[in-house]
């Protein structure tokens, strides 16, 4: 008796085995993947694009900063819910911790002399430092009620960069920290991307301003940011931090030291501050207190919750979209206004003329108020964010069921 | 750390919570603290006082010039937290474009700024109700827009719509008049008939009449509040929102009206500000809305004699800073107080210890 063997099976392709489709279907990965790609081509492109200018890319490396601003942010905002109106705070802490310690700036300061310690050393120096900074910040407020953490961290927000501005034999003030020591290497890859003829390894690389050099930087810290707090919020601590964010109370009760945790989550957040803090004054080469007011803060607080707060690949877009809003879309309308004014036989308004101050230069006036006007409509439209958590996603539904009217129309829209 | 088995349910028992709570005489250790440090204050100023009395009372006349303006935008903050938790950033930018709008009304008028005339008072007697009223109905339809609609999403969204609410006013008024300083017309009467000094203390009609207005307003608001019957239900919708409801409680219309009488308070407030300051700019309110929300803090948010209270103080804070101190630390002693008061008087100066909701 003999029945048909199934067919042995074929061996299955690297892309099968890849398990490509199960993996598209899961939004963040998609979304991871879609990001890594287009971080890998972007600089390639957009060079190929503008004939070999890097502007684009050092665009891109200032946006990492933000990037990496609002995966920290979001540690303490999206996972633990405490909400932190002073970010930026911690940012001006590490890059004025790098700033002071790389360059000349301590030498005219009473200390009489300067330092240059190196970047990489002094890039975990001003987490610490910020991380330090939050502890003793959050350690007798994380106890007090939310809102008030809030304030408490607005106070701090609009100190801090006081102090720098008034501490002016030691940081400069006004005059900022000029002249930052760059980050160097023992040895670097060039290649036709730099403007080499071949692809080549150079020895003592230092990066001055090299964008390229910075992008490479900034996707290796991001990527590496992202893969620890992937790993965070899976632990033990990024639960302890989702049911405090959920019922303090109850997380208590069930053993949860709630100042502990809480504690954490905001050193935690604070130390990224920090880092991108050190990765900003190298970047840069010039740090001034009023790189970091309060709009600031504001506006990564804005980057993680219209990309969706508690879900790292969502406040990656958020913080890319609103940088590109801000660096890119709004500073190139007014020259798109003029063009497209002409080009439909409107060129007269371009001009100016009496009251009216030409159409380029009123689109320009009008910039903040249509930052204003596309946040209120961004947030009216989805409240949950772009790529809301799945957590948070699956509780809107099951909130549903209840008494919640709200909800219900929520989980409908 | 290890958890205390009988109290950990009620909450996490750090050290420092034990610390906190700690009692001698009554008092817990943080209230120590901060009698602590309000005293030393008095005491510093008194110092002060004796040494140097007509420095000392002339900034205390400009202290309390200044708080009561700021008094009135922090009611406005006070009263929005009190009934919807949220710190409506949008509030500092109603009171400057209360004052623009003032501004605007007044110079409409072609008033004479050299001595006050019939027209003047006619002038004032318009513009007051008319950019009240307008300012108010401004903010309920801002509420009805941008925060309305998110009153069940997370906390953090109506957050960012008022954020995206005040770059939308600051925006419009930046379109208006750009980033120049706008001039208000000096209409109060000044000049050598109306100032006096009293002790070698110069006095002003324009301090008078910002601290009898600024005073009247509070009096009607705290009439009104304990009086009304819409006063109480904002009372009730505060306390409880859900109770509120099944007691009847229009909520939605309760909140509108909280929003319409805290920016009708901001807009009365612009128009002071102008009167007293006599120029404006389009990000003033920023800054001045920061410090009155400091100032509602300070009081006790939620608190509507406590935000009166935190504004006045808070000006003083600040005339007392920028002559005894340093203009240039005056925001950082503002915000430390903040901070201060925060840990160690977290309900502020006249607020209630209310459970978490």
């Amino acid at each position: 008796m003999s029945t048909a063997r199934p067919a042995a099976p074929r061996p299955r392709s690297i892309l099968a085995r890849l398990h490509l489709r199960e993996r598209i279907r899961d939004r963040d990965t998609a979304v991871y993947t879609v990001l890594l790609v287009v971080a890998l081509v972007f600089p390639l492109a957009s060079m190929y694009v503008s004939d070999g200018s890097t502007y684009a890319v050092s665009l891109a490396g200032h946006a990492g900063t933000y990037v990496l601003l609002a995966i920290g942010l979001n540690v303490v905002v999206g996972f633990a819910g405490l909400l932190d109106l002073g970010y930026a705070a911690f940012f001006a802490i590490g890059a004025y911790t790098y700033a002071l310690f790389a360059s000349q700036q301590l030498a005219a300061s009473p200390a009489h002399h300067a330092y240059h310690l190196p970047f990489w050393l002094m890039m975990f120096i001003g987490l610490l430092v910020a991380a330090a900074f939050g502890a003793v910040l959050g350690f007798p407020t994380l106890r007090l009620r939310g809102d008030y953490l809030a304030i408490v961290t607005l106070g701090f927000g609009e100190i801090v960069p006081n102090i720098f501005y008034n501490l002016d034999q030691w940081t400069g003030g006004i005059n900022a920290i000029g002249g930052i020591d760059q980050p160097t290497l023992p040895w670097w890859i060039t290649g036709p991307w730099a403007g080499a003829n071949d692809i080549a390894i150079t020895p003592q690389f230092n990066f001055s301003f090299d964008p390229i050099a910075y992008y490479v930087l900034i996707f290796i810290l991001v990527v590496a940011a992202v893969i620890l707090v992937n790993n965070l919020y899976r632990s033990r601590l990024g639960r302890a931090w989702m049911a405090i964010r959920e019922d303090e109370v109850a997380a208590a009760a069930m053993g949860i030291n709630t100042v502990t945790t809480k504690l954490l989550a905001f050193g935690i957040g604070a130390s990224f501050s920090g880092f991108a803090g050190a990765y900003y004054g190298a970047s840069f080469g010039l740090v001034s207190p009023d790189d970091f007011l309060f709009i600031v803060s504001i506006t990564v607080l804005v980057m993680i919750v219209l990309g969706g707060m508690g879900s790292i690949p969502g406040v990656i877009m958020g913080a890319l979209l609103i940088y590109g809003i801000l660096h890119y879309l709004l500073p190139s309308l007014p020259p798109l206004v003029e063009s497209t004014a002409s080009a439909i036989g409107l060129g007269h308004l371009n001009a100016r003329n009496g009251d009216w101050p030409g159409l380029g230069n009123e689109t320009q006036n009008v910039t903040l108020l249509l930052f204003g006007l596309i946040l209120v409509t961004m947030m009216l439209l989805r409240p949950q964010g772009i790529f809301p958590s799945r957590v948070r996603e699956q509780e809107l539904k099951h909130a549903a069921g209840g008494e919640d009217e709200a909800a219900i129309e929520h989980a409908n829209a | 750390m290890t958890l205390d088995a009988g109290t950990s349910a009620t909450g996490a028992l750090s050290i420092l919570n034990r610390f906190r709570l700690f009692r001698l005489g009554g008092m817990t250790v943080a209230d120590y603290g901060f009698y602590v440090l309000c005293g030393t204050a008095i005491v510093l100023l008194a110092t002060q006082a004796v040494l140097g009395p007509q420095t000392f009372f002339q900034v205390l006349d400009f202290g309390v010039a200044d708080g009561a303006i700021y008094a009135l935008v922090a009611l406005g903050y006070t009263m929005v937290y009190g009934i919807i938790e949220l710190i409506n950033f949008a509030h500092g930018d109603i009171f400057t474009l209360s004052a623009m709008l003032g501004s605007a009304l007044l110079g409409f008028f072609a008033v004479s700024s050299n001595s006050f005339t019939v027209t003047d008072l006619i002038a004032l007697a318009v513009a007051f109700p008319v950019v009240m009223l307008f300012i108010g109905g401004v903010n309920v339809t801002i509420e009805r827009i941008a925060y309305r609609p998110l009153r069940n999403a997370p906390r953090v969204a109506p957050l960012i719509t008022a954020i995206g609410m005040s770059f939308i006013i600051e925006g419009i008024m930046y379109l208006w008049h750009g980033a120049v300083t706008v001039g208000f017309p000096d209409l109060l009467p000044h000049g050598p008939g109306y100032q006096t000094y009293i002790g070698g203390v110069f006095f002003t009609f324009k301090d008078v009449f910002v601290i009898i207005a600024a005073g009247i307003l509070v009096t009607l608001l705290a009439l009104f509040i304990n009086r009304s019957k819409l006063g109480k239900a904002m009372r009730a919708t505060a306390q409880d929102r859900d109770a509120a409801q099944l007691m009847g409680i229009d909520i939605n219309r309760t909140i509108s009206a909280t929003f319409f009488i805290g920016a009708v308070l901001a807009g009365a407030g612009g128009i002071i500000y102008g009167l007293y300051f006599n120029n404006l700019d389009y990000h003033l309110g920023f800054r001045a809305g920061l410090i009155a929300f400091t100032a509602a803090v300070f009081g006790g948010i939620g608190n509507i004699p406590g935000a009166a209270l935190g504004g006045l103080l808070i000006g003083l804070v600040q005339a007392f800073s920028d002559n005894y101190i340093g203009a240039k630390w005056t925001e950082v002693v503002i915000f430390g107080i903040l901070i201060g008061v925060l840990v160690f008087r977290p309900t502020g100066l006249l607020g209630m210890r209310v459970p978490e909701k």
